[in-house]
């Protein structure tokens, strides 16, 4: 296929991921290919990066696409020949020493990879691992997903499949301590603490180095058997700002968090500037009679009041039961990352129960950690431990209520699934009389409200505002707002 | 440009004699910046060698560095140019009597009376240049639109003397730190470059560079002590500037093996905050 035609389909695919690529990028990166050839992988795929992605957290998706639709360029990805001159050279190398008298892979004589016992092919892989061999784990990894993972063409299963029973044959779970173990027999002497917390780190590495080689050699094959486009489209992963904060997968919630730092960071940076740059207010009579005296007594520079808008105090009223949990979490993180925009911020989580967590946050600078601290140690279960909106805010107003002025913002987060208990929906109602504002952010789409036991329509019928907080992109523009 | 680049490989080793160690990424996108004539955005963490790639290039390509520092508040009076007006004014005076009105008109707006600031003068040079844009998220973003027609025309437009073209087209670099999003349209026309923490053999390679009288195995072992508290989750991770301090730090001490009870002493080299060496200190020294 000629460059420009994978090009357009690999450019509408990056489109379809979510990537904002313009026109004149487009073009850019046309030019681009035309001064790089294409045979110089990395550099090939580095010019287009530079072209097309304007964004950092956007290049693991870019990654990944370039991956599938490049993947079966150049003489070295060849599949056709899976095993390596080099890994036999290896493999005859090991047997040498192996017949000088250590005496293991006896077993099997003379060949190539494929005539390896899966024992031996592990052995071989940690022997790869321990030194650090990237030639020999690249063709290991080719070898051992030729042999496990009994891929069959046109088989509709994904990639994490194979990736799984691939690295199940191979027992990598227990590598890591098998390394160490191997290890720690080698030195000669006793390792400290910190070497042995350096080795593991480097041998955790190279590790999911070679998962990441398994991986691609999937993908390799799998696009090979069913085309570019096919395969981009069941690789297709959210942008982490549009991951959804109640089905983020493990790695997802990584990604999140690492989006979150500079997020707030750049929030915080706007909004300071916002306030700042307010409108100018009204003529500040002293101050311009005060300049006045250095032009003899002229009014020649008149001054102005600038305006200093009040920070408003916050309340957060998170729920963290189990479903909305991780929707709770990373407001109460975003929250306290720009808390210096607010005069105060006092956070409360419940479930049945309701608890005062502001102490944990104010303990420590580590926001983490005080999270951690709020999920272990806040006393937020009454009964059951299922949600109760209606109790938990009734106990809020018992006690808290008296806070809230007409300075205070309350934010309620939640689901409201309420298990079918009383709403006390008097309560916010009553919030709302005294506070200046009260909003009400639901991580669940907007077509789930009001279905089944979700009564957001009944509680946010007496807020301000009800706001759909699904992913980190609606999150952001919610606080940019309320500040 | 006195020296154009022939390949990538050129590109990475040229810097490398001059003891900038560029990845494929980094060399990649400087060779392409050059035969596209397009500017570079360099985003990344604080430390990791943004500015001192357009130093590096201007030092490699023999060409005059200009660098524009950014700052919030920064008009076009400091970046783009600016008339003399008390020698306008002077000229004025100096001769009253004899010049007629359109004469003096022309002459006071003429190249004589404009003050170059930064932009201009990189597009105005006739020797080869490396402009600099430091910090481009600190002006506000009306302000960036002054740097659009520099970036993508090469030319300054002055309403009374008419556009001034670039003789030769400067090699651009804007670094940023991400403190806030920079407009799509800047975006649009640059090329993007994400310099991150480099991996463990090029630290290790640039601390060899970097720090006279290390060796090899004291360098090998910083990478390595570096590379696990990056791991870890830090308010602020340490740099590659940090990583340069530290490895200074430890030749002055006359370390040459590091254990746990030096690595902890000399955290606070590596670590602004206390928190953070706090817990640095105590993955450490955990045992496993």
């Amino acid at each position: 296929m000629p460059v420009i035609d994978l090009m357009s389909g690999f450019v509408a695919e990056l489109r379809r991921a979510g990537l904002p690529v313009s026109l004149t990028e487009n073009l850019d990166a046309m030019e681009a290919v035309k001064v790089i050839p294409i045979e110089d992988r990395d550099a090939f795929k580095y010019a287009l990066g530079a072209t097309l992605v304007k964004n950092s957290s956007h290049w693991r998706v870019f990654e990944t696409i370039f991956e599938v639709y490049f993947s079966l360029r150049g003489s070295q990805y060849n599949i056709v020949n899976p095993t390596d001159e080099q890994a036999d050279e290896f493999w005859r190398e090991e047997q040498d020493q192996a017949q000088l008298g250590q005496g293991e892979g006896k077993g099997a004589g003379g060949g190539g990879l494929e005539a390896l016992t899966p024992e031996e092919l592990a052995n071989m892989l940690m022997r790869a691992l321990m030194q650090g061999d990237q030639a020999m784990m690249r063709a290991l990894a080719r070898q051992s997903v030729a042999r496990f993972a009994g891929m069959e063409p046109g088989r509709p299963v994904g990639g994490t499949y194979y990736l799984y029973r691939t690295l199940r044959n191979l027992d990598l779970d227990n590598m890591l301590a098998k390394l160490l173990e191997a290890n720690k027999q080698l030195s000669s002497r006793e390792t400290t603490n910190l070497e042995q917390r350096l080795v593991k780190d480097e041998f955790e590495q190279r590790i999911e180095q070679f998962k990441k080689e398994v991986e691609a050699e999937i993908r390799r094959r799998l696009v090979a058997d069913r085309g570019a486009e096919a395969m981009a489209k069941t690789l297709r992963k959210p942008l982490p700002e549009d991951v959804e904060f109640m089905h983020a997968s493990r790695e997802e919630m990584q990604s999140l968090k690492k989006a979150l730092f500079p997020l707030t960071r750049k929030l915080a940076a706007r909004l300071a500037r916002k306030r700042r740059h307010g409108r100018k207010g009204p003529l500040d009579f002293r101050n311009t009679v005060r300049h006045s005296l250095s032009y003899g007594g002229v009014p020649a520079e008149p001054k102005f009041k600038y305006p200093r808008p009040a920070k408003p105090e916050l309340m957060v009223v998170a729920d963290i039961s189990g479903s909305v949990a991780a929707f709770a979490r990373f407001t109460l993180m975003l929250v306290y990352a720009i808390q210096s925009q607010f005069s105060k911020v006092r956070s409360f989580v419940f479930i049945d129960g309701i608890d005062e967590v502001t102490k944990h946050f104010r303990a420590t600078e580590d926001i983490q950690e005080a999270i951690h601290k709020v999920n272990t140690e806040a006393d937020v279960v009454w009964v059951d431990g299922h949600s109760d909106y209606g109790h938990a805010f009734e106990v809020f107003w018992e006690r808290y209520g008296k806070d809230i002025n007409s300075k205070t913002t309350v934010l309620l987060l939640g689901d409201a699934r309420n298990n079918y208990h009383a709403s006390q929906s008097w309560v916010v109602k009553e919030m709302r009389k005294h506070a200046r504002h009260v909003y009400w952010l639901n991580p669940e789409p907007r077509s789930y409200w009001n279905t089944g036991d979700s009564i957001v329509g009944e509680y946010g019928g007496h807020t301000d505002g009800v706001y759909e907080c699904r992913n980190l992109r609606q999150l952001e523009g919610f606080v940019e707002k309320l500040v | 440009m006195s020296a154009a680049f022939g390949s990538v490989a050129q590109v990475r080793d040229g810097l490398k004699k001059i003891n900038y160690l560029a990845d494929d990424g980094i060399a990649g996108v400087v060779y392409l910046a050059q035969r596209l004539g397009k500017p570079v955005l360099i985003e990344g963490p604080a430390g990791t060698g943004k500015t001192q790639l357009a130093k590096s290039v201007a030092e490699l390509t023999g060409a005059r560095l200009i660098r524009l520092q950014c700052y919030e508040g920064l008009d076009e009076a400091k970046a783009l140019y600016e008339w003399n007006y008390k020698k306008q004014l002077l000229r004025i005076q100096a001769d009253k009597a004899s010049d007629s009105w359109s004469q003096v008109h022309d002459d006071i707006f003429s190249r004589e009376f404009l003050l170059t600031r930064p932009l201009l003068e990189a597009i105005s040079a006739a020797d080869p240049v490396v402009l600099l844009i430091d910090e481009v998220d600190r002006v506000e973003v009306e302000t960036e639109a002054l740097l659009l027609e520099v970036l993508s025309e090469y030319q300054v437009s002055i309403p009374e003397l008419g556009t001034i073209t670039a003789k030769q087209i400067p090699m651009v670099f804007l670094t940023s730190n991400n403190t806030r999003e920079l407009s799509e349209a800047l975006k649009r026309r640059c090329l993007y470059l994400h310099v991150d923490y480099p991996d463990m053999e090029r630290e290790k390679e640039i601390v060899l560079a970097k720090v006279p009288d290390v060796n090899a195995n004291l360098a090998d072992q910083i990478a390595r002590i570096v590379r696990s508290i990056r791991q870890l989750d830090l308010k602020k991770a340490p740099s590659v500037s940090e990583t340069l301090d530290w490895a200074r730090t430890l030749i002055l001490l006359g370390v040459d093996h590091i254990d746990a009870q030096q690595a902890k002493e000399t955290l606070h080299v590596l670590l602004k905050y206390q928190t953070d060496i706090a817990k640095a200190a105590k993955e450490l020294s955990v045992d496993e």
